[in-house]
C-alpha cells in the first residue's frame, strides 16, 4: 500500500485548547495546499466518536492513505488515532501526529505567531508522513503465571485475586513470614477491626492456595526476558531449619542460649527474641527460622557444649549444614508490593528519639498495645536496654503506667528539612487510634496529640477523629520543636498555635507519628526490573490518574504501598487493580510488542557495541557474521526486548542502526521542514 | 508601598509558611518573652502592618540563635524577618542608645566596645606573635581571626592568649592582622544594620585576601560563622578553633601533660552547633584533657539551650522579669554535678559567668573557654 501518497490532515480545536490561541481554520487552509493533501478539515475534538469518523469517513471517500492528526501529545491518544486507522482498513502506522497543543497552543500566547508556528509543525508531519511505512503488529505468547514480590496485605491480595482466577502465583517474601507491617498493628483505623483477625486467615489462605508457590525469606536475584516471558531466579536462604519435618512447637525457642537477647524485628526492637525465632505465634509460614548472624554455633562455630536447639527439637528439623536454594521458574507478568519503611525518627534529633527510653515511633508503640506483643497489649513505661534478669529473691517492680500520653504528628511528613515534602496519608488517622486505645486501656490517662492539620478524608474518618476528641482526647494545634527531660517527666517544647502560647508540656510519653517512607534496600528492585521513582522516591506509576498500577515497562505493576504512602483500604483496592491488569494479559495468552523496533544494516554495522552500551533494555548484543569470508562482529536487536526508544539510533556513529518510523530518511526531511538547516 | 510588601514577602518567602508553630516552639526565649515569630511570619504578610509591628519591643528579644529556621519544616529563617524589622527602626533612626554607640564604635574604630584601635592588641602582653604583613612573599599556615570581645574585653582578653599557648606549644606557624583587624560585622548584620555590614563584608574581605595564608581560624563562632557564610568572595578557608585544635591533637601535634580533675561538662554555643554542625570536636578535645571526667547536659547538641548572648543581645536589654535562660543552664549545671561549664564563644562565656555570680555559684561553678583548659593542662 506504499502506493502515491494521499494525505488526509484533521486539526483538533481541543474546546478551546488548541482554537483558544491558534486559529485553526487558517492551518486547515495552509494543510491544504500542501503536496499531496488530499483533504483537510477541523473538529472541536478529534478523539471522540465524531472526530473519529471523520477520519474512517475519508479513508473510504477519498482513498486515503496516510493521516496527520494535529492535535496533543502522542502519549495518549496516538493508541485512540492508530485504531481509527485500523478500522478504517489502513495499516496503523501510517498514521503522524503534529502536537501543537503542548508544543504550541499551552506554551504560546501571541495567536499569530502561534499559528504560524502550528502550520510549521503540521507541515512537518506531512513531509514525514508522505515517508511513513507499514509495520507489523507482531505478538508473543504468555506465560500464564505472575511474580509477586513482597508479602505485605498488597501483594498478599494480589496473590489471592490472580490465583482464584485460576493462574500460578509465585509469591515471594524476603522476612520469615507474610503479613508485612498490617500484622504488627493491633486494631485498624476507622473501624477498629481488629488487624490480625481480618489478616490471619488471608495469611493462611496464601500459604495454602493450591495456585500459590509462597516462598518465604527468599529474594529475588534475576529476572530477564519481557512481558510474557520473564525469566525469574530466586533465592531461597537457608533457614537452617527442615521446612518439611518442624512442626512449629518453638521448644528449641526456649531453650536458645540467645533467648531473650536479641531484639525482635516484628516487635520493633521493644520484644525480644533468641537466635532461633518464629517473629510471632501467628506466623505464616509456622516455621522456625535461625537467624545466622546471631547464632553462637553459626557464627562463632561453638554454642557451649552442643547447641541446645539441636537436643530440644523432636521432629530433628535442625540442620546446621542446609544451604541456601535457587529456584528457576518463568512467568508472564510481575507485580511489585514492596511496602515501605517508617521514617527513622533518629533523623530529627529534637526529638531525643533513641536517647530517652519513653521517646517510641508509632509502630512500637502498636507493638506495645498489641495483645500479642511484648507486654500482651498492657500499656507500660519502658526501660530500654535493660536486662529484666532478677537477682535471686530481690522483688522486681511492676513496670510503670504512663500517666499521660503526648503524640506528636507529622514527624517525618510535610517535612523538607529531612527531604520528604509529601503528607503520608495515614498519620493523622493512626494517631487518633492509637490514641483511643491508650484512652481505652488506662482510662484516667490523659492523652494529647500535637498536630498542624487534621486530615481525615476518607471514608468515616471524619466521624472518628470526632469521637476520638469526644473521648476526651486533648488536640492541641501545633507541631511540637523539641523534647527535653525535667526530673523525670518529659518536656515537649511547642507552642499552642490557636492562641500563640508557647508551652513546655509535661509528659511520661512521648509517640512520634513517623511518616512513611520508601524502603531503603529499594535499589535492589529498582536495579532488577529498572524502575523509576518519583521525586518522593516512591516507585512512578506510568501516569499518576489513568495508569496508577502500570509501570513505565510493559507486563510489571504497582500495588500497596512501594507507589505511595496509602491505608490498608487504598492498598488493598490498588492490589486487586494491579490484579487484574496483570490478568489482562495472561488471560488473553498473547500480548502485542512494540513494532517501531530498531533494525540494524548489518552491512554497514562496524560492531563497536556503541549501542549495547546505551540500551536500556539490553536488546541488543554484538553476533559474528561471516562478511566477505572473515568473520566480523555486528549489533543484532532482540524485537521482543526493545521498546523502540531510539538511544541506540542516536548513538550510531555509521547510521546502521535505525528505529522503524524514525529512521533518518523519515526525521530528517521533518527537521528541515521546521525550518532547521 | 506596594514594593516594600512584596520584598517581604518574596525575600522572607512568607507564603511557603503553614504556621506549623515549629519556630515559636522551639524559640528560646519565647516562654521568657512575648516573642512569637511565628506570629511575624504571619502578620508581616500585611504590608500595612510593617511599620507598626517593627516597633514591637519583642523583635530585640531575638537572640538570632537560629533554633526556629533549624526547626522549620519548609526551610524557611523566621528570625531574618525579625531583623528584617529592626532594619526598618535602623533605617529610621529608631535604636536604643546602647545599640547606637556599638554600631558607631564599629564604624569609627572597627570594634562595638568603644574602645580605640591603638589598643586593638593590647591582649597580646608579653606574647610574642608574628603579625602578618599583607601581600607577603611567605605563606603562613593560619591566620587568627580574633573576635573584638576576646581582643577588648579583661576577662575574654585570656581565651585569645590561651589560644595563642596552645598553638605556639603544637608549633603552629601563625600570625595576627594586628590593629587593622576589624569587627566582623556578624552582630551588626543581625542588629538589622545592613548598610554596615556590607562595609564590613567589603572591607574585611579585600583586607583577608591580602594576607598569604593556607587559612582562617576563628575564635568566636559568631565571626566564624560570618567569615564563612556571609562574606562575599573570600578566598581562604575559615575554621573554627575547634576544628584546628581536634586535629592537632588527633595528629599527635598537641601534648596535654598536666591534669585536670574536674567534672566538665560542655554547653553548645548555638553559632557552632546548631548553625554549624561542630558538635563532636569541642567534645572530642575535652574529652582528651587528663583527668577530666566529662557529663553532658540533658539539653545538649542540637536540643541545646540558647545562652541569650548572640543578636545583639550584648547591647539590648531584655525588659522580661522571667529567669535568665544563662541562668537556668548553669543551675542544670549544678545539678548534673559539673564543676566546671566549657564554652567555645566569648559571648557563652560571659553570660554564663555573669549567671554563676547572680545564682550565688561563682565559687563552686567555673565557667571556662576550651582553650583555658587546654593551656591549663599543657
Ligand atoms: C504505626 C502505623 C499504624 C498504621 N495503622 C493503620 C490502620 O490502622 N489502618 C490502615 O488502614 N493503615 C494503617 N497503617 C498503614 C498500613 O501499615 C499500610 O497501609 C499497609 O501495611 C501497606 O501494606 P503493603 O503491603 O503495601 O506494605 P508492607 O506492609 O510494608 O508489606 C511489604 C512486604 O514486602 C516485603 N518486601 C519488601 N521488599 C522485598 C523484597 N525486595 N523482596 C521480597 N519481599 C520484600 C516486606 O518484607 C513486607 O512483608 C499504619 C501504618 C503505621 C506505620
Ligand atoms: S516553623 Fe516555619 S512553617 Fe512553621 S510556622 Fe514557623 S516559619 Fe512557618
Ligand atoms: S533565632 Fe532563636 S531567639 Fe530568635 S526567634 Fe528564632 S528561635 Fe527565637
Amino acid at each position: 500500500m506504499n502506493g502515491k501518497p494521499k494525505i488526509g490532515v484533521y486539526v483538533c480545536h481541543c474546546g478551546t485548547n488548541i482554537a483558544g490561541v491558534v486559529n485553526v481554520e487558517e492551518v486547515v487552509q495552509f494543510a491544504s495546499t500542501l503536496p499531496d493533501v488530499v483533504v483537510a478539515r477541523n473538529y472541536s475534538y478529534m478523539c471522540s466518536d465524531p472526530g473519529q469518523a471523520l477520519i474512517t469517513d475519508d479513508i473510504e471517500k477519498f482513498g486515503l492513505n496516510r493521516v496527520v492528526v494535529a492535535s496533543c501529545s502522542p502519549r495518549m491518544h496516538e493508541p485512540t488515532f492508530r485504531k481509527t486507522l485500523l478500522s478504517g482498513g489502513l495499516n496503523p502506522y501510517f498514521l503522524e501526529m503534529a502536537n501543537i497543543r503542548e508544543q504550541c497552543s499551552w506554551v504560546h500566547e501571541d495567536p499569530i505567531a502561534a499559528t504560524e508556528k502550528a502550520k510549521r509543525i503540521v507541515e512537518a508531519a506531512v513531509v514525514k508522513a508522505r515517508r511513513l511505512e507499514a509495520l507489523d503488529v507482531k505478538e508473543v505468547d504468555v506465560e500464564p503465571a505472575c511474580l509477586i514480590i513482597g508479602a505485605g496485605i498488597a501483594g498478599i491480595q494480589a496473590a489471592l485475586d490472580i490465583a482464584d482466577a485460576g493462574f500460578k502465583v509465585y509469591l515471594v517474601e524476603k522476612s520469615p513470614t507474610v503479613g508485612g507491617h498490617m500484622a504488627q498493628l493491633d486494631k485498624t483505623f476507622p473501624t477498629l477491626d481488629c488487624s490480625a483477625c481480618i489478616l490471619t486467615p488471608k495469611m493462611v489462605d496464601v500459604a495454602n492456595h493450591p495456585n500459590i508457590e509462597l516462598m518465604t525469606y527468599s529474594q529475588v536475584e534475576e529476572i530477564s526476558g519481557y512481558i510474557g516471558n520473564f525469566e525469574v531466579k530466586v533465592r531461597k536462604k537457608s533457614r537452617f531449619v527442615d521446612m518439611d519435618k518442624c512442626t512449629g512447637c518453638g521448644a528449641c525457642a526456649e531453650v536458645c542460649r540467645m533467648a531473650g537477647r536479641i531484639p525482635n524485628e516484628f516487635d520493633e526492637g521493644i520484644g525480644m527474641r533468641g537466635a532461633i525465632y518464629l517473629p510471632f505465634p501467628q506466623a505464616v509460614p509456622a516455621k522456625y527460622t535461625i537467624d545466622k548472624e546471631n547464632c553462637l554455633f553459626l557464627s562463632k562455630g561453638k554454642c557451649g557444649e552442643s547447641p541446645k536447639c539441636k537436643e530440644a527439637c523432636q521432629a530433628e528439623a535442625i540442620n546446621f549444614d542446609l544451604q541456601d536454594e535457587i529456584v528457576e521458574f518463568k512467568v508472564g507478568t510481575i507485580i511489585v508490593a514492596t511496602g515501605y519503611d517508617v521514617f527513622d525518627a533518629r533523623k530529627k534529633p529534637e526529638y531525643a528519639y533513641g536517647v530517652y527510653d519513653n521517646v517510641l515511633t508509632a509502630l512500637e508503640f502498636e507493638r506495645l498495645v498489641n495483645a500479642s506483643g511484648p507486654t500482651g497489649g498492657k500499656i507500660v513505661m519502658l526501660e530500654r536496654g535493660k536486662k529484666k534478669k532478677k537477682k535471686e529473691g530481690e522483688e522486681v517492680e511492676p513496670p510503670k503506667v504512663p500517666k499521660s500520653i503526648t503524640f506528636i504528628q507529622c514527624v517525618g511528613s510535610r517535612d523538607k528539612s529531612v527531604g520528604n515534602e509529601y503528607c503520608s496519608r495515614v498519620c493523622c488517622m493512626y494517631t487518633a487510634k492509637l490514641a483511643h486505645l491508650a484512652k481505652d486501656k488506662i482510662p484516667d490517662c490523659e492523652v494529647t496529640i500535637f498536630y498542624m492539620d487534621v486530615r481525615a478524608f476518607g471514608k468515616g474518618f471524619e466521624e472518628f477523629y470526632d469521637r476520638v476528641r469526644r473521648e476526651g482526647v486533648r488536640y492541641i494545634r501545633g507541631n511540637p520543636s523539641e523534647i527535653f527531660k525535667r526530673g523525670d517527666k518529659l518536656v515537649v517544647k511547642a507552642e499552642d498555635t490557636l492562641t500563640a502560647t508557647p508551652l513546655e508540656h509535661e509528659t511520661d510519653m512521648v509517640v512520634l507519628s513517623v511518616g512513611l517512607v520508601p524502603r531503603s534496600d529499594n535499589r535492589e528492585i529498582i536495579d532488577l526490573l529498572k524502575l523509576s521513582q518519583s521525586s518522593d522516591l516512591f516507585y512512578l506509576e506510568a501516569h499518576p490518574k489513568l495508569r496508577p498500577v502500570d509501570t513505565a515497562s510493559d507486563g510489571i505493576f504497582l500495588a500497596g504501598v512501594c507507589q505511595g504512602p496509602k491505608d490498608i483500604p487504598d492498598a488493598v483496592a490498588q492490589a486487586k487493580g494491579a490484579a487484574s491488569a496483570a490478568m489482562i494479559p495472561m488471560a488473553s495468552g498473547k500480548v502485542k510488542v512494540e513494532a517501531q523496533t530498531s533494525v540494524v544494516n548489518e552491512a554497514t554495522c562496524r560492531g563497536c557495541g556503541f549501542c549495547v552500551a546505551v540500551c536500556p533494555y539490553t536488546a541488543i548484543e554484538l553476533v559474528e557474521v561471516n562478511r566477505n569470508g572473515w568473520p566480523v562482529k555486528v549489533a543484532r536487536v532482540n524485537e521482543a526486548l526493545c521498546k523502540g526508544c531510539g538511544a541506540c539510533a542516536a548513538a550510531c556513529l555509521s547510521g546502521s542502526i535505525q528505529q522503524r518510523s524514525f529512521k533518518d530518511i523519515q526525521i530528517l526531511p521533518q527537521i528541515q521542514a521546521l525550518g532547521v538547516k | 508601598m506596594c514594593a516594600e510588601e512584596l520584598d517581604f514577602i518574596t525575600k522572607y518567602d512568607l507564603l511557603g509558611c503553614i504556621q506549623c508553630g515549629r519556630c515559636t516552639g522551639g524559640c528560646p526565649v519565647a516562654m521568657r518573652t512575648p516573642l512569637r515569630v511565628r506570629c511575624f511570619m504571619y502578620d508581616t504578610q500585611n504590608e500595612e502592618r510593617l511599620e507598626e509591628l517593627s516597633e514591637r519591643p519583642e523583635i530585640w528579644d531575638c537572640t538570632t540563635c537560629y533554633t526556629c529556621a533549624a526547626r522549620c519544616p519548609k526551610g524557611l529563617e523566621p528570625l531574618e524577618v525579625l531583623i528584617g524589622l529592626r532594619s526598618i527602626q535602623i533605617e529610621e533612626g529608631r535604636v536604643q542608645p546602647t545599640v547606637r554607640d556599638a554600631l558607631e564604635s564599629i564604624f569609627k574604630d572597627g570594634n562595638p566596645w568603644g574602645s580605640p584601635r591603638a589598643k586593638r592588641l593590647d591582649w597580646i602582653k608579653d606574647l610574642e606573635v608574628k603579625i602578618l604583613e599583607p601581600e607577603a612573599e611567605e605563606t603562613t599556615d593560619v591566620l587568627l581571626f580574633i573576635c573584638c570581645t576576646d581582643a577588648y574585653d579583661p576577662r575574654v582578653m585570656k581565651v585569645a592568649q590561651a589560644l595563642v599557648k596552645v598553638l605556639q606549644a603544637a608549633e603552629v606557624d601563625f600570625g595576627l592582622i594586628g590593629e587593622d583587624e576589624s569587627c566582623c560585622g556578624s552582630e551588626v548584620r543581625r542588629l538589622g544594620e545592613e548598610g554596615l555590614f556590607e562595609m564590613c563584608d567589603e572591607e574585611n574581605v579585600e583586607l583577608l585576601n591580602s594576607f598569604n595564608v593556607n587559612r582562617i581560624v576563628a575564635i568566636s563562632p559568631h565571626c566564624y560563622n560570618t567569615l564563612k557564610k556571609e562574606y562575599h568572595g573570600l578566598k581562604h578557608p575559615v575554621l573554627h578553633y575547634t576544628e584546628l585544635v581536634a586535629q592537632l591533637l588527633e595528629d599527635g601535634k598537641l601534648q596535654l601533660k598536666g591534669e585536670i580533675p574536674k567534672v566538665v561538662t560542655y554547653h553548645d554555643p548555638c553559632f557552632l552547633g546548631k548553625q554549624n554542625d561542630i558538635y563532636d570536636e569541642p567534645r572530642y578535645i575535652i574529652t582528651r584533657i587528663p583527668g577530666v571526667e566529662f557529663r553532658e547536659f540533658d539539653r545538649c547538641r542540637e536540643r541545646s539551650l540558647c545562652c541569650e548572648g548572640g543578636g545583639g543581645k550584648m547591647w539590648v536589654e531584655s525588659e522580661s522579669k522571667e529567669e535568665r535562660l544563662a541562668e537556668i543552664r548553669v543551675t542544670d549545671a549544678k545539678e548534673l554535678g559539673a564543676e566546671v561549664i566549657a564554652v567555645a564563644c566569648p559571648f557563652c562565656l560571659l553570660t554564663l559567668e555573669d549567671a554563676t555570680k547572680v545564682k550565688g555559684i561563682e565559687e563552686e561553678m567555673r565557667v571556662a573557654d576550651i582553650l583555658e583548659l587546654l593551656a591549663e593542662a599543657l
